[in-house]
């Protein structure tokens, strides 16, 4: 079977990893930032895949493993979090949430 | 025993730290064994070292307790000496000193910040402590430095008069010329000589400088200038009428019997040093002269009874500053010490006198008090005999010496002389004045007194101070060791008697005037001549319009016209810069969190490009 080359692998994670980044940065709602942000950090995942198939080492497996394991770490502490704002604010438009400015 | 010689300051520094440490939360009768016991401690302390030191027939003892800093050669420490300068001088503080402490427990009984009084007044022995026993000139400047500082905290005592809080920054102030004075000597001796141990200093100047060397000239100046201003001498003398604005013990024990008197000590301590500036010297003579002279004619004029003590001190450490001059030095400090009793003793009775009248300063609204208050009475009669020199009163045998002394010298001496009886005429007649008219004569007393105010802790100590003003003059005090053999100076029989008449003359017109009233004051005061020097006189032959014009109006006048302060200025712009600053990245926190990720990966994306570009 013929491997995937090297470079497709990454080009896709970080064609990825832009995606999760813009939906962080442009989304108003709260929901699909976190969303976007569980693709960047997929994207940083298949990054080590990647990486690890073409050198032949375990240590890219074992670090996807780990990203997954704070991913769902992550995603619930995140939606407790967006349950409470939903709970205080009424509303799930992150843009409330800037009464820290200078 | 004299190891523990660190002891003496130490008992008052631990009744200061108890009675500031409870801020006032003590029992008044626990304040008063505080704050009168641990100077009566130092007391017994002292005794025991000086009984000590006198039979062991040493010289001088040194103690050291430990370095204070140690920069390169310079390490003053915490070190004590002992010979019989210093322990002249330590009797009189911790001696005169408990005896005030004990007044002032009745003094102030009924005063609501009684135990911040103690603290001050234990802080202020422990620093007098420290300035006679330090070893070096810089633990001699603490303890100047901390007198200073306690002067001021209590003249301003009942601080809610803002006349009392101004003479206190007076005070405070105008020695501090003299201080600034002073330190730089210690500077130029240090510079010159590179020790700051008294000792080893005096010996470095007798070694390297020769008679009339100028920087010998310059340091005794300096030094000179430390010492008028502390003891009220001219041309920094202005404070100390002021400083009566104190509680009485306070005249008592720092404007009168020690704090004052440093100055006299500074100079005794130092005294090589002006022997090696003769020219210095003989300015200290002058000094002691004209202002022993000047404060003699305002007391007779005066009508506070405080003020009028305050300028008599003024004149008896004159006395003090021209026996130093003419090289009298243990004449000197025999005075020191005679006229700490006396004059204590003469504050005390003052402040008896003071409250029995419920808080009547004025003599002319006194008047016949000799009936009602017999303890005053006497400790005044025994006090003003010790002040104007009567026969074998302690005054008489120190003036005296003094007074023999400034015969014997040569040039100038003359003058000195007949200055200093003039000066002890001038001492009768205001003396016996302010006697005669407190005791004497018809009651003019708003509130005349019921009885004599204060109970034993004000009338025994006023008792012991009697008996030494009576037999203070019979106290050999251990001086020889210190200043060296002095020449027996003599005077002719004749001479001795004119001395002794002379006061005896003034106090024989005082009562002319004010007992028998033979003569008229009111007659006297007729002449405009007489009412323009009486106007003089009063307001202490003008220094004070003087200084307020010379000093005063041109400081007030600056500061006024620089309101703005050009320097700071410039600290303000710098200010203003940041702010400006400030305001412009404080935009930058907008609170959205997109910014704030954006903001993230734009900076990664330029540290990979840098980091790539590399």
């Amino acid at each position: 079977m013929e491997s995937i080359p090297v470079e497709h692998g990454l080009i896709l994670a970080a064609i990825l990893f832009s995606i999760g980044l813009i939906g962080v940065l442009t989304r108003r709602n709260i929901v699909f930032v976190l969303m976007s942000l569980e693709i960047m950090l997929n994207a940083g995942g298949l990054a080590f895949i990647v990486a690890a198939a073409r050198w032949g080492h375990a240590e890219g497996q074992i670090m996807f493993l780990m990203i997954l394991t704070l991913a769902a770490a992550e995603v619930a502490v995140g939606l407790g979090l967006i349950i409470q704002m939903f709970r205080r604010y009424k509303t799930v438009d992150i843009n409330v949430l800037s009464e820290m400015k200078g | 025993m004299q190891e523990f010689i660190w002891l003496l300051p130490t008992y008052p520094l631990l009744g200061f730290l108890a009675l500031v440490l409870t801020s006032g939360r003590l029992p008044k009768n626990i304040v008063a064994i505080i704050g009168a016991g641990s100077v009566g401690l130092s007391f017994l302390t002292a005794a025991i070292i000086a009984a000590q030191f006198l039979a062991s027939g040493e010289d001088y003892f040194v103690k050291e307790v430990w370095t204070w800093m140690a920069v390169g050669d310079f390490t003053p420490g915490f070190n004590f000496y002992l010979d019989g300068l210093s322990l002249v001088m330590m009797l009189v503080i911790t001696g005169v000193g408990f005896l005030i402490h004990m007044y002032a427990t009745g003094y102030m009984a009924d005063d609501p910040s009684y135990s911040r009084f103690f603290s001050y007044m234990n802080l202020f022995v422990a620093a007098m402590l420290m300035l006679v026993l330090g070893d070096n000139l810089v633990l001699l400047y603490l303890g100047w430095e901390g007198v200073g500082l306690c002067s001021y905290l209590l003249i301003g005592f009942w601080y809610t008069n803002p006349d009392n809080g101004y003479a206190a920054r007076k005070a405070f102030v105008v020695t501090r010329v003299g201080d600034t004075a002073m330190a730089l000597g210690l500077f130029l001796l240090f510079a010159e000589l590179g020790t700051l141990n008294i000792q080893d200093m005096l010996h470095a100047a007798e070694l390297e400088w020769e008679v009339g060397n100028g920087l010998a000239v310059a340091a005794a100046l300096l030094l000179l200038g430390g010492a008028v201003g502390k003891s009220a001498q001219l041309p920094l003398q202005t404070w100390l009428p002021d400083a009566m604005a104190g509680p009485t013990p306070i005249s008592a024990l720092i404007h009168a019997a020690t704090m004052v008197t440093a100055g006299v000590y500074l100079i005794a301590r130092t005294h090589i040093l002006f022997e090696l500036a003769p020219s210095v010297q003989m300015l200290v003579a002058w000094i002691g002269l004209i202002t022993l002279l000047l404060a003699g004619f305002i007391a007779l004029t005066q009508s506070d009874i405080k003020r009028i003590l305050a300028f008599s001190t003024m004149s008896q450490i004159g006395y003090m500053f021209l026996a130093l001059g003419v090289g009298a030095w243990s004449a000197g400090i025999f005075h020191l010490m005679t006229h700490a009793f006396f004059k204590a003793l003469l504050f005390l009775a003052s402040g008896s006198v003071i409250l029995s009248l419920h808080h009547e300063q004025d003599i002319f609204k006194m008047g016949a008090l000799r009936k009602k208050l017999p303890v005053s009475f006497f400790s005044f009669l025994i006090g003003s005999l010790a002040l104007t020199a009567f026969p074998f009163t302690s005054g008489y045998f120190s003036k005296d010496e003094i007074l023999i002394a400034a015969h014997g010298l040569e040039g100038p001496g003359m003058i000195f002389f007949f200055g200093g009886v003039l000066g002890a005429f001038l001492t009768g007649i205001y003396t016996f004045r302010l006697f005669f008219i407190v005791f004497f004569g018809e009651s003019k007393a708003a509130h005349p007194p019921e009885k004599e105010y204060g109970g034993w802790n004000m009338n025994g100590p006023l008792i012991l101070l009697m008996i030494l003003s009576l037999v203070g003059g019979f106290f050999a005090i251990p001086l020889d060791a210190v200043f060296g053999q002095h020449e027996e100076h003599h005077v002719s029989t004749l001479m001795h008697g004119f001395m002794i008449a002379v006061p005896l003359i003034g106090i024989g017109i005082s009562a002319a005037f004010f007992y028998f009233k033979i003569w008229s004051v009111e007659k006297l005061m007729a002449s405009s001549l007489a009412q323009t020097l009486h106007k003089f006189w009063h307001s202490g032959w003008g220094f004070d319009w003087l200084y307020d014009r010379v000093f005063v109006f041109p400081f007030l006048w600056l500061a006024r016209i620089n309101k703005a302060d050009l320097v700071d200025g410039f600290y303000a712009l710098i200010v203003e810069i940041s702010r400006a600053a400030n305001s412009m990245i404080v935009k930058t926190q907008t609170g959205y969190i997109r910014w704030y990720a954006l903001s993230i990966a734009a900076g990664v994306v330029v540290l990979i490009t840098v980091g790539v570009m590399l």
